[in-house]
């Protein structure tokens, strides 16, 4: 999960990494109040949106006074920048900038373990600096065991060339990121930028992290950083019902389990519907190994709630569950939602016990049901089904 | 012959006295695998009661740790069925017992936790092959299984199947089962895992018996990138590939926590290119790769 700039600076500051003092605004006049409480002297306001390229999209801007700042905020609340819309502003306190940094740690899945990125020029877009001046960027990796102590940060900032004052400075701060990193299970912490003000000190100026949702369990306060009024109602309403489910722009719902063979759905169909006038999938949703009738029909019953779709393609390999209990769970989640089950459903059982599962359907004879033998035959005829509604 | 796992290796199942660990050690029983005995601390000394393969009457016993399973049975190798928040204790336990492999099926396990237990088990000198986390498992069809794969898809032969997702495993198996594998494994669809495609690709190569290799990649991270450069370098055996997630849209984890599309990295279209400039035949479709891979073998 990507939390706003405004959480990780709250993140930061816990773990006693330089910031500046920041309130948060929903409204103009709340923007103004906290420029009040700022001191009234010149202040930064920022939108609060998930994505980069905010100053370019005129998402930051300064105020020299609170009346301006909260002129600033009424422009830049409501701003769509690339699909995002601001529902809030960082009122920050100015800073006296002399130098700007770049610091990140982040997931090396690749060598499975941690990377350390810092560069002596830090605030323009990273992945250019990367492409365009590689060398200006170090990389350096961090053990998951033994993570950034004072040793590993003074490598890392002398990697990236910084002069010994610099690098004493950057020491505490580093080390203050990786406890961030490790101690809210993070999987990247980026400070961009990192800045040496004129006085000297090491602060940070704009920092995003990512916290890992696995890790909930031992962060009881990481569930209070979700941005629930973002998430699709039909995402939250599947995440209540602890289905996993993804919301797409399609017309054929789509039902399967195990997280591969629905991707790999997802696909099938969207190729079929290349044949049934582009038609497309409307949704991820993996019921899990379990397949029970409980679970179908609260699957089922999310994506019939999605008015997009128009047809559903239920694809299941019987396994560790076999066919006739993934069989018996459709004829049951069917009698459970009774009349709002309203749209066909292309039903594909393969694997342990498939005959008599497939029998079990047939028997039912539900009106809405239509049985295909193979993936790519039931995701064309979901396609097709979608297309001619 | 079989790769990591054949009808000798010894087994025991840490979470054996769990609902998972219960379950999943009848199936592996019955697939004729060799279970030696479980790991639970707080129910050291007492057994816990199984059918094997014959359905005959077995009693298994619960030890206190690995490493006393490893000395009381010579287990060689460790299937993990706990919980999340206390599988990176038990995957330390494991490998600090110097056990030959462990497998660890848990879903939702904390990165670091991944991550540290990787870089502890190399701080050991890598002496403990890892599968997984989140993953199925891996099965030699008529030899054992360690894990969760249905092991009656399909019977012993000459393919070697390698994949991130569980399901998948499964479709292919079920696709291919009339010619049979060598060995199946699922590696798992976490960002940070133990035994990669290249490791089992390498292995396959080396295996006299697998006569033809399955890839099976999905979006995120690099790995069938990485897997590519290998199969071109090193593989000489015939391999058929397929990727899942090409509609995956950038930015949304498809149920497993690694399978994001990030910018343009981690795109199904890339592995798939990536892939196939390395010689490997990647179909659109499970079935199209199925058919893929009977071309390959001429069969």
């Amino acid at each position: 999960m990507d939390l706003f700039e405004y959480q990780a600076r709250d993140l930061f500051e816990e773990h006693g990494v330089p910031v500046l003092r920041a309130k948060v605004a929903d409204t103009p006049e709340d923007a103004k109040k906290g420029a009040e409480e700022l001191g009234g002297g010149t202040v930064v306001v920022k939108s609060q949106v998930k994505i980069g390229g905010r100053g370019k999209a005129g998402g930051v801007k300064l105020a020299h006074s609170p009346d301006e700042a909260a002129q600033r905020a009424d422009e830049i609340l409501g701003l769509d920048i690339k699909g995002h819309v601001t529902k809030r502003v960082m009122i920050a306190e100015g800073a006296d900038i002399a130098e700007e940094y770049y610091f990140s740690i982040l997931l090396d899945r690749a060598n499975r373990t941690y990377l350390a990125m810092c560069s002596k020029e830090g605030g323009m877009d990273i992945e250019e600096l990367a492409v365009e001046r590689p060398e200006a960027l170090a990389k350096v990796a961090v053990n998951a065991l033994t993570g950034i102590d004072d040793a590993k940060a003074r490598e890392i900032a002398e990697t990236a060339g910084f002069d010994a004052e610099t690098t004493d400075k950057l020491i505490p701060v580093l080390v203050k990121l990786w406890d961030v990193f490790q101690g809210e299970d993070a999987t990247l912490v980026e400070v961009n930028p990192l800045v040496k003000t004129g006085a000297g000190d090491i602060v940070a100026l704009d920092g995003k992290v990512s916290i890992d949702e696995n890790a909930e369990f031992r962060h009881e306060d990481h569930a209070g950083l979700r941005d629930i009024d973002a998430e699709d109602p039909l995402e939250l309403k599947a995440k209540q019902l602890d289905l996993n489910y993804v919301k797409l722009d399609g017309e054929v719902g789509i039902i399967g389990n195990g997280a591969g063979l629905v991707m790999s759905t997802l696909d099938v169909v969207a190729y079929a519907g290349e044949g049934h006038g582009g038609v497309k999938p409307a949704n991820f949703l993996d019921i899990g190994g379990g397949a029970s009738a409980e679970v179908m029909a609260n699957g089922l019953d999310v994506i019939l709630g999605d008015d997009q779709v128009k047809s559903v393609f239920v694809n299941v390999f019987g396994g560790i569950t076999a066919c006739d209990a993934v069989a018996d769970g459709i004829v049951k989640a069917l009698q459970i939602l009774g009349d709002s089950a309203s749209k066909p459903l292309v039903v594909r059982l393969d694997g342990n016990n498939v005959e008599e599962g497939r029998r079990i359907l047939d028997e039912a004879n539900h009106p809405l049901v239509t049985q295909i033998d193979t993936m790519d035959g039931g995701a064309d005829k979901a396609a097709e089904l979608a297309a001619s509604r | 012959m079989a790769i990591f796992l054949t009808k000798e290796s010894k087994i025991i199942v840490q979470g054996i006295t769990g609902g998972e660990g219960t379950k999943h050690t009848a199936r592996m029983l019955a697939a004729g695998s060799n279970v030696v005995g479980g790991v639970n601390a707080r129910k050291a000394g007492t057994t816990v009661a199984h059918k094997d393969a014959n359905g005959a009457d077995v009693e298994l016993p619960v030890f206190a740790s690995v490493a006393e399973a490893m000395e009381k049975t010579g287990a060689d190798v460790s299937v993990a069925f706990v919980p999340p928040a206390f599988s990176k204790d038990a995957a330390f336990e494991a490998i600090d017992a110097g056990i030959g492999m462990l497998v660890i099926i848990t879903e939702g396990i904390p990165v670091q936790d991944s991550a540290a237990l990787w870089a502890h088990a190399q701080e050991l000198g890598n002496k403990t092959r890892i599968i997984g986390p989140n993953c199925p498992g891996i099965v030699s069809p008529g030899q054992s299984l360690a894990g969760i794969i249905p092991a009656n898809i399909t019977k012993a032969g000459k393919i070697g199947l390698v994949s991130k997702s569980g399901t998948l495993t499964y479709q292919m198996m079920y696709e291919l089962r009339d010619l049979g594998f060598s060995t199946a494994i699922g590696i798992g669809g976490d960002p940070v895992i133990g035994t990669t495609h290249i490791d089992a690709l390498e292995a396959f190569e080396a295996d006299p018996e697998t006569e033809a290799i399955v890839m099976i990649g999905e979006i995120g991270g690099d790995a069938e990138e990485r897997a590519a450069d290998f199969i071109k370098e090193s593989v000489t055996k015939p391999v058929a590939g397929y990727v899942a997630g090409f509609t995956a849209p950038e930015g949304k984890t498809m149920g497993h926590a690694g399978a994001i599309v990030s910018g343009s990295s981690g795109t199904a279209q890339a592995k798939k290119e990536a892939l196939e400039a390395a010689g490997v035949k990647v179909g659109k479709t499970p079935t199209e790769t199925a058919q893929l891979l009977r071309e390959l073998l001429g069969a």
